[in-house]
């Protein structure tokens, strides 16, 4: 457990160069991150998802979330009725501190993590009065916390419930695909801190991703697809009765 | 979570869109609605109701300068605001709607009224003293010339305008209908029907307002009211309630019909959440008593105390009936998940910046507005040439 | 023509529209910011306000560069791909000044309850122990090595 101080003399210096040009790395400035060679999105995978809130907690550490607010949350689906119309659902403070132990009984239970799905045709974009939420090049829906009027136009927008407006900025605020750590490298806090897996960053434009490898062999889907928002966040294993 | 029942996603508990936007549709409602009676007299020749056609212009222009004040205090930056001038996003009818009201304002309402009532503003201009001249000769924009041919002119240029100015109020009122009506995330808002309904309602409350305000001030002068000219607006107004609510009970039925998915949640929604505000308030009080209470002058010849009285209840039935028309559609509009699997509950603030203080303030407001208009640009005939130096 | 004269107010009040909409357009071109349109209907520097945020997780690998004698620990173990974030929490201060930033342990009975209690709601094949039956208030160190938990994998201490 403890790094003797001769391997610390050696594997300090060199881990912090390295850590320093992850942090150095923004959009602009950096000649690594061209916005152009990225499309991003998220799968998250239902069978592996056991609702301990690790994501919801680190994102509101990440991203300073307000109390009572989220940018990812979990959801937990008991679905008893065979026709998936009338499941119970619950999200105590979304999911944040995990969920209460369920009962076993004749339903089947699954946890459904969410966000934005950052769509590609996405209609909170569409009716912002000002442009002060847009899609970037890459893909990601941000808000422009600087322009923004606080009209909550776009959260009526939504179909998923993703966004929020920010108690004391008075501006919407949304989950932003951790951009600022993607754009350097990393991945989202809340697929770091995922125990299983059971959420993975996916960039659509990288050939190696292994997104490609997954949707030719798994049945994936989008929330509401109906909609048509062009939702970049894929479910794996998404159960019929999920709204 | 308090107010809650059953499931609603996390960020949806509180609602977004206060009493404060509830109150705006309705206040460019009346716009429309006063500005469409006045339209009556100007375009369609209907001499029955030449008594209220400039307080209907009066009444329209009060209400329209009022009306972005309930968006200022809701907004999270009203400072931003100009933004929506400087950089409007052509995919968002919010932001086309801003020049919408713009174009309404200026190049309708205001012109009308200053062409109908240059040559009384020329004369007020001349014969009145200190401040009020100075204002007066303002509004003249310096130009004194009150000749046949320039109101000849006047006339014919303000017939334009108000050729132009229908469509532009159905256009004001529509693009608030197309605002709720074209997101698709929220079943209960999104409908090619709702611009229509929003129209039709606000022509509703709009001619029943200035119908109330007519009857009520002329009391107050002390002056016989015009039983022609209130009878014939009863007629307008009982007409276009009835297209209002056939709109609206389509609108009911095919949801019924087509049963689709978000039909069970907002079915619930409405039988428990909205019965006192909709089924009560909306439908019973606010359109089927004083659709029943026109129709019956309509059909019955009554003396004239009595279709006064009618009016004046018909009248204030419907405007209460059109205000909860608002507050059904903006506020049930966020009481039920998206996920069509819970409800929360509206807790008005009393004394906040959303609250219902500032909406009763911001309902007065555009009141004493007029009482200004009216002092500045009396509607009446009898006092056209001596204009507001004298007391009124 | 005489008309002109008697139209001259007309003039006047188009004048003034025209005065206006100038006096905007003047407004509009300071006012604006000089990024917008950049990329879209949006002001192109908010992307690098949104990306300039301060990073509060380090990333695994960033951790793994100094204390490969943990990642060795890890790596063939049930809790390889358990990153170290996920229960030590968020440590890029502690990247930034390994020195003066000390992370603190984390409680075993509560971090650990949080994935591994049973419920029916968590996935079967999923290891999870109803707390008072398997260990009766033990802490979970006691059996268990946080990075290579599995027991009979030589795990235990």
């Amino acid at each position: 457990m403890n790094v003797s101080r001769r391997q610390m003399l050696i594997l300090l210096p060199a881990a912090a160069v390295a850590w320093k040009s992850v942090l150095a790395g923004t959009p602009e400035d950096s000649p690594n991150y061209r916005m152009s060679d990225h499309w991003w999105g998220m799968l998250i995978d239902i069978s592996k998802c056991i609702g301990c809130g690790n994501c919801v907690r680190a994102c509101q550490t990440e991203n300073e979330v307000p109390d009572g607010h989220f940018r990812t949350w979990v959801e937990r689906y008991h679905v008893t009725d065979e026709n998936m119309v009338s499941p119970q659902v619950i999200s105590p403070d979304g999911g944040k501190e995990g969920f209460p132990a369920a009962a076993e009984d004749a339903g089947k239970y699954f946890f459904v993590p969410k966000l934005c799905n950052q769509c590609a045709e996405s209609p909170c974009t569409q009716v912002c009065p000002v442009g002060a939420t847009f899609v970037t090049p890459d893909g990601v829906v941000m808000v422009d916390q600087k322009y923004c009027l606080g009209c909550a136009y776009c959260v009526q927008a939504c179909p998923y419930g993703c966004r929020y407006i920010h108690p004391e900025k008075h501006v919407a605020d949304k989950c932003t695909l951790c951009y600022h750590r993607i754009t350097k490298g990393l991945t989202t806090a809340c697929c770091e801190t995922c125990p299983t897996g059971a959420r993975q960053l996916v960039d659509l434009k990288n050939p190696k991703d292994p997104i490609h490898e997954f949707l030719k062999t798994h049945s994936v889907q989008v929330l509401k697809p109906q909609m048509a928002t062009g939702a970049k966040v894929y479910y794996n294993d998404l159960d019929g009765s999920v709204r | 979570m308090s107010g809650v029942e059953g499931f609603m996603y996390p960020n949806e508990v509180a609602l977004q869109w206060s009493v404060l936007i509830v109150l705006y549709p309705f206040i460019t409602g009346l716009v429309a609605g006063a500005f469409i009676l006045a339209s009556l007299e100007r375009v369609f020749r209907v001499d029955a109701v030449k008594p209220t056609y400039r307080l209907a212009l009066l009444t329209a222009l009060a209400f329209l300068l009022d009306a972005p004040l309930p968006l200022q205090l809701h907004l999270g930056h009203p400072e931003r605001s100009p933004e929506m001038y400087f950089t409007p996003h052509s995919t968002s009818a919010m932001a086309m709607f801003g020049y919408v009201y713009l174009w309404y304002l200026m190049a309708v309402l205001v012109l009308e009224i200053w062409l109908d009532y240059r040559r009384d503003i020329v004369l007020w201009s001349q014969e009145s003293k200190g401040l009020l001249r100075l204002i007066y000769k303002v509004m003249t924009l310096g130009s004194s010339n009150i000749s046949e041919r320039s109101l000849a002119i006047d006339e014919r240029v303000g017939w334009i305008v108000t050729i132009v100015g229908i469509p532009s109020a159905f256009l004001l009122h529509g693009y608030v209908g197309f605002i709720f009506g074209s997101i698709k995330a929220n079943p209960w808002w999104s409908s090619p029907l709702m611009p229509v309904v929003f129209i039709f309602s606000a022509m509703v409350s709009g001619i029943a307002a200035v119908m109330l305000l007519y009857m009520g001030v002329t009391k107050l002068r002390g002056l016989k009211i015009d039983i022609r000219c209130v009878d014939t607006i009863a007629m307008y107004l009982f007409y276009i309630f009835i297209i209002d609510f056939s709109l609206e009970m389509l609108d009911l039925i095919h949801r019924i019909y087509e049963a689709d998915e978000s039909f069970r949640s907002l079915d619930f929604m409405v039988h428990t959440k909205l019965f006192v505000s909709q089924i009560v308030i909306q439908i019973l009080l606010g359109t089927v008593t004083p659709l029943v209470l026109l129709f019956v002058t309509q059909v019955v010849k009554l003396p004239e105390i009595a279709r006064k009285r009618i009016y004046v209840t018909a009248g204030g039935l419907a405007l209460i009936g059109i205000f909860a028309m608002r507050w059904n559609v903006v506020i049930g509009g966020q009481l039920f998940s998206k996920s069509f699997l819970g409800y929360t509950t509206y807790k008005m603030a009393l004394g906040t910046r959303e609250g219902l203080l500032p909406a009763i303030a911001l309902t007065i407001l555009p009141f004493i507005f007029l009482w200004i208009l009216v002092k500045l640009l009396p509607p009446w005939s009898e006092k056209s040439i001596h204009g507001a130096v004298a007391a009124d | 023509m005489s008309s002109f004269k008697d139209a001259g107010h007309l003039f006047r009040f188009a004048g003034l529209f025209v005065l206006a909409f100038l006096v905007f357009l003047v407004v509009r071109h300071y006012v604006v910011p000089k990024s917008f349109g950049e990329y879209g209907h949006y002001r192109g520097a908010a992307i690098g306000d949104v990306a300039a945020h301060p990073v509060k997780f380090a990333g695994h690998e960033t951790c793994e560069g100094c204390h490969t004698d943990i990642l060795d620990a890890k790596k063939n173990g049930k809790h390889a791909h358990v990153n170290c974030e996920a229960c030590h929490g968020a440590l890029a201060n502690h990247a930034n000044d390994p020195a003066s930033v000390t992370p603190v342990k984390p409680d075993t009975a509560v971090l650990c309850a949080r994935c591994h209690t049973a419920s029916a709601a968590k996935p079967k094949g999923f290891p999870q122990v109803v707390s008072s039956d398997h260990s009766n208030g033990v802490p979970c160190e006691t059996c268990h090595n946080p990075h290579s938990p599995a027991i009979d994998a030589g795990g235990a201490k």
